[in-house]
């Protein structure tokens, strides 16, 4: 039996779809994906991201446990409020996932991928030793993330007199507590927008409250193909545990000073990236009819050898073409080559994002 | 429930044919196909005049989630593609049976449409999938 989120019922009454989402029953949409993605790119649209795992570190010696479980430093952070996006690597430095840490004033909150729940959960305790730190899975609290142009004016009007004016004083990337509530201006669109960590009591009552603002819902779906449009990383797709950060497009993430700072696949890293020999994640536009699927092959010339492969792919809706992210190896310049159901087709090499705040990103 | 009208055949692969005169059919897929494929963005016609033969390829419709292959259910010649459909592929999700037609062919053997399905088998077959 797949899990349900406090909100399951509302989906239904919403028309939604549902779909297996590592193991939870969640919407893939609610009619059309595609007018949900432009509903985010022009307005104002709300996903149920309950199904994610929200951990609290805390304890006296959160900081240093994790400085030392991320490749990101969270010293970086000085006041509660601040956020950061993280990998959490292992010895090899591969990424076990990836995640985001809010500064909060009793310690730190995590927020990690939902099918990666258990290993990294297991993996969180079984470095803790030594660590005067507690980690607590909170499954008592649900997760709304509203996205959009329009998304924080019309939320901050949900939210009503005690959260509202905490939504509204936020700086991109930042989350505060209000109350028993949680609100940040993140989100996986490319768009300006909030995350809202609620008691599970209350989610049902919110999202009605969202709804009455004129908030459409918007299912998985939708949240897959603007996050590509976005340029922004899937775990399991464009990164896995077999992957290392500077092959996935997440150097920037890595904090390399202080050169003391010990961190759980640094050495391994640091050897990689001595070696210089690895691949590394490129945007693909192609300008022709088609799709580009997830595992297709990228080519330099029409008739050489497979250099990589897609590790995400999809039809953008903004962009009315087919975008995807590929990891290749060796030199590679202004195009290539997508197998595309027997044909080798043209593609064009772009800077990623492809599109943020609604605008296309390359010429 | 998808929506099957009774007076259509249907494939086991999806398309369904109307018999519009005496040998000139209309070929497109069922709306419990276009709710299984979800937004269609691109569909690939077999160009006007073409020769086909039942069981055989002859079109494409793409949507944000896969490519599927369209099967011709009869053989014959292509008399009429809806081009339209280039423009506005969504066409097969808003309105599969009229709107989303994807082709017409003059059929070469009228006995072919006897092995197709009739609604309240094709409902079968979609229930159990």
């Amino acid at each position: 039996m797949a899990k349900q989120t406090p909100l399951f019922d509302a989906h239904i009454d919403a028309g939604a779809k549902m779909v297996d989402f590592g193991g939870w029953d969640m919407p893939i949409n609610y009619g059309s994906q595609l007018a949900e993605h432009q509903q985010v790119r022009e307005d104002a649209g709300m996903f149920d991201v309950s199904h994610m795992t929200i951990v609290d570190i805390q304890g006296a010696e959160a900081t240093e446990y994790l400085r030392y479980l991320l490749a990101n430093d969270v010293a970086k952070l000085a006041t509660p409020g601040k956020a950061l996006y993280s990998a959490m690597l292992n010895e090899q430095a591969g990424v076990l996932d990836d995640l985001i840490v809010y500064k909060m004033v009793d310690g730190y909150r995590t927020v990690v991928n939902c099918a990666t729940r258990e290993k990294d959960l297991a993996w969180m305790q079984q470095q803790c030793a030594g660590f005067a730190v507690e980690i607590i899975e909170r499954d008592d609290l649900s997760m709304l993330a509203v996205q959009g142009p329009q998304a924080i004016e019309k939320a901050t009007v949900a939210l009503g007199k005690i959260h509202g004016p905490v939504a509204n004083q936020l700086n991109p990337f930042q989350g505060l507590a209000s109350e028993d509530w949680f609100i940040a201006r993140t989100g996986y669109t490319g768009e300006d927008g909030l995350e809202i960590i609620l008691p599970a009591t209350a989610v049902v009552a919110f999202w009605a409250r969202l709804l009455d603002a004129e908030i459409k819902p918007c299912g998985l779906g939708a949240r897959d193909t603007l996050r590509l449009e976005a340029g922004m990383n899937l775990y399991g797709n464009d990164m896995t545990e077999l992957t290392h950060p500077l092959e996935s497009a997440m150097a920037w993430t890595i904090a390399w000073t202080p050169e003391d700072r010990e961190f759980i696949g640094r050495a391994a890293l640091t050897e990689i990236k001595a070696e210089q020999a690895y691949g590394k994640l490129v945007g693909l536009v192609l300008e022709q009819r088609g799709v580009m699927r997830t595992h297709q092959k990228v080519h330099l010339s029409e008739d050489g050898p497979a250099i990589g492969e897609l590790t995400s792919g999809t039809f953008s809706p903004t962009l009315q073409q087919s975008i995807a992210m590929a990891r290749v190896t060796g030199t590679i310049k202004d195009s290539c080559f997508i197998e595309i159901r027997g044909k080798m087709l043209p593609v064009k090499i772009v800077k990623l994002p492809f599109v943020r705040n609604g605008k296309k990103q390359f010429d | 429930m998808s929506n099957i009208p009774a007076d259509l055949k249907y494939a086991n692969s999806h398309e369904w044919v109307r018999l519009d005169s005496n040998n000139i059919v209309t070929i497109g897929i069922s709306d419990y196909a276009q709710e299984k494929l979800g937004d269609v963005v691109f569909v690939e016609l077999p160009d006007d005049g073409a020769e086909i033969l039942a069981g055989d390829s002859v079109a494409v419709v793409e949507s944000v989630k896969a490519a599927s292959d369209i099967y011709t259910p009869v053989t014959g010649t292509v008399v009429e593609v809806n081009s339209a459909l280039e423009d506005a592929p969504e066409q097969i999700n808003t309105d599969s049976y009229e709107d989303g037609w994807l082709f017409k062919v003059k059929i070469s053997d009228p006995e072919e449409l006897l092995d197709l399905m009739d609604a309240d088998s094709y409902a079968d077959q979609c229930a159990e999938e």
